[in-house]
């Protein structure tokens, strides 16, 4: 039997990004809010002192800053005539857990999407007709448009005190900078970090060749920082371990480095870790969340009532905890209705190696973000006429750090294992650069998710269920981008390049990216979105849900930025908007 | 910094507190009746101009930091200061009349502060800093006074203090304060506020201060650098190398303030003062107190420091570039306001390097203010360098860049490591 607890205001499931944002928004607002978070407290001095943070074994290879999977995971196969298997490891994306999320072992890479990806739909209608879009390519519009967003893109590279390059400032094309992005009030707020060798040989050779390299904007910062909130960043020391770790130097945007020392002081803001929450309560009617069950961490179950309820967590748990809890229409992949689960999209990365004779790279110099990039083939940058896919990604030397039991690049003809590897390894190591491209992938019919039939979590309850698979688009346009990539390996003057090209069906063993979207996309029509473009659920107008589960499909840039963008953007609607009518729906259908 | 709060005052000989009247003998420790009948504080809080002086001058003697404890209601009291003679428990100042100070009147408040007698005649241990509050004005105790009444009462009885024989016999400090303290001192009023605050509520030398054998301060040396509970609280003075002698009237504001300046960052012990007190300051208050601080000589004998081992200092910063330099910076220079630059700084400088070894036995936290809220940390090397590895690269940090102070021998290190690090604040492995 569950204690019922004194309402708040506002209850959180989920405190990573997006919930440490909105936590901060709301209280601002005046609000008495509670975040829930099912893994541990963490923080900088205490689980990643740069005294032991940069430890490959335990971080990387043992997982410690990622979900555990005994206690919960999910099921995946490639289509819906499999049958999906539960996974014991993860390796193309790694989940995060605990305060922080997967916020606290990611790169800092922060992007805008163009203007043009947050209406996928119709962009491409409109510029190559309707044989561009079959009818199993279900993307959408995201609803919200990139001039809508650009403050709140600057809000969230302000907190975490960006480092980069304006490319397009108020219209004006910066040099230097990247041409295609869409245009910026301001200059970021930090100038780019120092560049190392390879990506400094890739953009001569890019700029050669008639591509507009740039420097990747960083929230790893080239100096120290205070942010608007008057939270100090330091400044990044190049350790080359930032993805997949957490930074012990407060080098690296994080919600700890940024929010959380403001936000935990405030007493109208409450934390409870090692919490998980069950479901989300509703009214008789279904139209109002009441609040949330949950477990605490001696196995109490609790009842919490709130005004209004946020699902904060990561984009799986996310649409999990919808299907759980009854809200909105399981999505049909047969029939193509519903809503949750819909268009669930995710990354497709390939890469080049380039290798040298004579030019000693010292590929350990790195920090998450640092490279140099070009957009040229991102997005609609270029003419897709006569190419048979739409979309495009990025590509670039990012220089995140040689970690070495996971760096071993070899070229072409090399044994995977013996005294040749070796030797190949020990030759190879320090004069290796590596060229990755970034391609984004389009919502598709059958790539969604769902509930398990058969497989449970620790506690009885169905794990999702991931149904994915690349596309002819994703591999037409991945292949593209890999054979742009190595004509400027090509030309940076190595040796002998190797490429690696994405092939056959998405495989969960290789890593990839931690960019999974969609779920329960926003939109403006009810019947083919969860949310209106304020991340408020059309059903139950005082639920909203962040995150990319957001987005319709995703485009050819790390997510986080957009995810950010999103959640300031929403929660200016509800400070302005929502809250003087609350549980009103903020667009009218 | 956890449920036991470290406080400069255990300094004092004999250490206790209000508080002590309470435990061993409750028979004998009736509180006697009051001499004038006040009434029972349920009453709405009328913020009167005398209470709102004396709201503030409880932040200027950062009475909180001893009374208040985690958890417990605001001047309940209950807080262990460690002495070296025996725990002391902090004394319930709320207006509770069974359990605080309820049935006192201003007279016997003014007696506490002014004579370290308590209510019913008793001697008050020294951990009370009585000798300081000397200072305080009869308008100020009478402020104070008036704040406490407006406070909520709580019932709470601190626990019994831990003091061996003969200690725990309250008349002893009669002995004590023969030696240590002169009754009826007139308060200073002047010369300047700063001094006023300093060497009255503010209670500086009570860490700041070296002590006597009977832990009372060495009169003509004071604000020189005192140890105190294993840590050695820097000297307050105008010596450019260990005191404040480099920094500006600005720094000094800006640290109490903020907690952190460019010169260095406030943490451990004084984390707490700067948390409760000089954080909360009036901008007028610090500027004060930083002239009378940079105006104080430093009568400490400048020991000649012979010049480290070569070969100490090569393994010193060896371990320096590899464990320190990610923050501090090749150079020492750090990021002034983010890590605090090593060169020229007091705390790494001091004649007495328990504080530098203590820093990286345990690491350390700088204090989050309203103003800087990061409380940026150094983490433990407990588990990672030995005492001869300790050593070494504290005698580095303390011989490089200009620095120059006595070499730091493996036994310092390994005696502190005994008392310190065994609660290190930092987890050293793996969970999995």
């Amino acid at each position: 039997m569950a204690t019922k607890l004194p309402s708040v205001d506002a209850v959180l499931i989920g405190f990573g990004w997006t919930g440490a944002i909105m936590a901060q928004e709301l209280t601002e607002a005046g609000l008495n809010v509670l975040a829930i978070e099912r893994g541990d407290w963490r923080d900088t001095p205490t689980d990643f002192s740069p005294a032991f943070a940069q430890d490959e074994l335990r971080y990387y290879w043992r997982h410690e800053l990622f979900q555990r999977l005994n206690h919960d995971t999910l099921t995946i196969r490639n289509k819906t005539s499999e049958t999906a298997l539960p996974m014991r490891q993860l390796g193309s994306f790694l989940l995060g857990s605990g305060v922080g999320g997967a916020g606290v072992h990611w790169n800092g890479q922060v992007w805008r999407f163009l203007p043009s990806d947050l209406k996928a739909r119709s962009h491409n209608l409109e510029r190559y007709g309707k044989k561009a879009v079959p009818d199993e390519m279900t993307i959408q519009d995201y609803g919200v448009s990139y001039e809508e967003l650009e403050p709140h893109y600057d809000k969230f590279e302000y907190l975490c005190g960006v480092s980069g390059k304006a490319g397009n400032l108020k219209g004006v094309i910066q040099p230097g900078g990247d041409p295609f992005e869409g245009p910026r009030e301001r200059e970021y707020p930090n100038p780019p970090l120092d560049m190392p060798y390879a990506p400094s040989l890739f953009g001569k050779a890019a700029g050669e060749l008639g591509r507009h390299p740039f420097p990747h904007p960083a929230a790893n910062m080239s100096r120290a920082y205070t942010n608007p909130l008057g939270v100090q960043l330091g400044p990044c020391t190049y350790c080359g371990f930032c993805e997949k770790y957490a930074c012990g130097n407060y080098a690296k945007a994080s919600a700890q480095t940024t929010i959380l020392p403001v936000l935990m002081r405030k007493k109208s803001f409450t934390l409870k870790t090692n919490s998980e929450v069950l479901k989300i309560n509703l009214s008789a009617d279904g139209k109002t969340a009441t609040g949330v069950t949950y477990l605490d961490e001696k196995g109490q179950e609790f009842e919490q009532p709130a005004e209004m309820v946020v699902l904060s967590a990561y984009i799986l748990h996310n649409v999990r905890l919808l299907l759980l809890s009854g809200i909105g229409k399981p999505y049909d992949p047969q029939t193509g209705e519903g809503v949750v689960g819909r268009n669930y999209a995710y990354q497709i990365t390939s890469s080049v190696n380039v290798f040298f004779n004579d030019k000693i790279l010292n590929p350990f110099v790195g920090a998450g973000a640092l490279g140099t990039i070009v957009n040229d083939f991102n997005g609609d940058n270029f003419d897709h006429s006569g190419l048979g896919f739409i979309g495009g990604g990025y590509v670039g030397v990012l220089q995140t750090g040689a970690r070495p039991i996971e760096t071993h690049n070899t070229p072409d003809g090399v044994p995977k294992w013996g005294q040749a590897w070796k030797t190949a390894i020990a030759r190879d190591y320090l004069k290796t650069a590596t060229i990755s491209t970034h391609g984004a992938v389009m919502a598709h019919r059958g790539n969604y998710l769902d509930l398990d039939p058969t497989y449970k979590d620790a506690l009885g309850r169905p794990l999702l269920r991931m149904t994915f698979d690349y596309t002819d688009n994703e591999h037409r346009m991945s292949d593209y981008l890999t054979d742009r990539a190595a004509e400027i390996g090509k030309a940076m003057g190595g040796r002998e390049i190797k490429t690696n090209y994405r092939k056959g069906s998405w495989d969960v063993v290789p890593y990839q990216t931690t960019h999974n979207t969609g779920g329960a996309i926003m939109g403006d029509d009810p019947k083919t979105s969860f949310t209106n473009k304020y991340l408020q659920s059309w059903d139950v107008p005082n639920l909203f849900v962040l995150g990319a589960t957001a987005f319709p499909q995703n485009a050819g840039y790390n997510p986080t930025g957009t995810v950010a963008a999103l959640v300031y953007y929403a929660a200016d609607a509800i400070k302005a908007r929502y809250l003087k009518a609350p549980h009103q729906p903020l667009v009218q259908v | 910094m956890g449920g036991l709060r470290i406080h400069p005052l255990f300094a004092a000989v004999i250490g206790a507190s209000l508080a002590a009247t309470m435990p061993a003998r409750p028979d004998a420790q009736q509180l006697p009746a009051p001499a004038v009948a006040l009434p029972a504080l349920t009453l709405p809080v009328v913020e009167t101009a005398q209470v709102a002086q004396g709201r503030y001058l409880a932040v200027l003697g950062d009475c909180s930091g001893c009374h208040d404890r985690p958890g417990g209601q605001p001047y309940a009291g209950g807080v262990p200061l460690p002495t070296p003679f025996g725990t002391i428990y902090s004394a319930n100042i709320t207006p509770d009349r069974e359990t605080g100070i309820g049935a006192w009147t201003a007279e016997d408040f003014w007696n506490a502060m002014h004579r370290g007698v308590r209510a019913n005649g008793a001697k008050l241990y020294p951990a009370f800093p009585y000798p300081y509050f000397t200072h305080v004005t009869r308008p100020e105790s009478d402020a104070l006074y008036a704040y406490f009444r407006t406070v909520a009462p709580a019932s709470y009885r601190p626990p019994a203090n831990k003091l061996p024989f003969p200690l725990n016999i309250r008349f002893m400090v009669t002995f004590w304060n023969a030696l240590n303290f002169k009754e009826d001192r007139a308060p200073t009023t002047g010369p300047s506020p700063g001094e006023h605050i300093v060497r009255g509520l503010g209670h500086c030398g009570a860490c700041h201060t070296p002590k006597t054998l009977l832990g009372g301060d060495k009169a003509d040396h004071a604000l020189e650098g005192g140890k105190l509970d294993n840590w050695f609280a820097p000297a307050l003075n105008s010596d450019a190398r260990t005191g404040l002698g480099a920094w500006s009237e600005a720094d000094v504001a800006e640290y109490l303030k903020t907690g952190r300046n460019a010169r260095a960052n406030g943490s451990a012990s004084m984390a707490d003062v700067i948390t409760h007190s000089t954080s909360k300051m009036a901008d007028t208050d610090l500027t004060g107190i930083a002239a009378y601080l940079k105006a104080q000589p430093n009568h400490a004998a400048a020991a000649a420091t012979p010049a480290p081992d070569p070969k100490v200092m090569a393994i010193g910063e060896a371990i320096y570039v590899d464990e320190c330099s990610a923050c501090h910076a090749a150079d020492g220079k750090a990021a002034p306001t983010y890590f605090p630059p090593l060169p020229g700084a007091a705390v790494t400088q001091s004649r007495d390097p328990t504080t530098v070894i203590r820093f990286i036995l345990s690491g350390t936290q700088t204090v989050a203010t309203d103003a800087r809220p990061t409380p940026l940390s150094m983490p433990s090397y407990a588990w990672k360098l030995n005492d001869a590895q300790v050593a070494a690269v504290a005698t580095y940090v303390r011989n490089s860049w200009g620095n120059a102070a006595p070499a730091v021998t493996a036994s310092q290190v390994a005696g502190l490591r005994r008392k310190v690090a065994a609660k290190p604040v930092q987890k050293p492995s793996a969970s999995i």
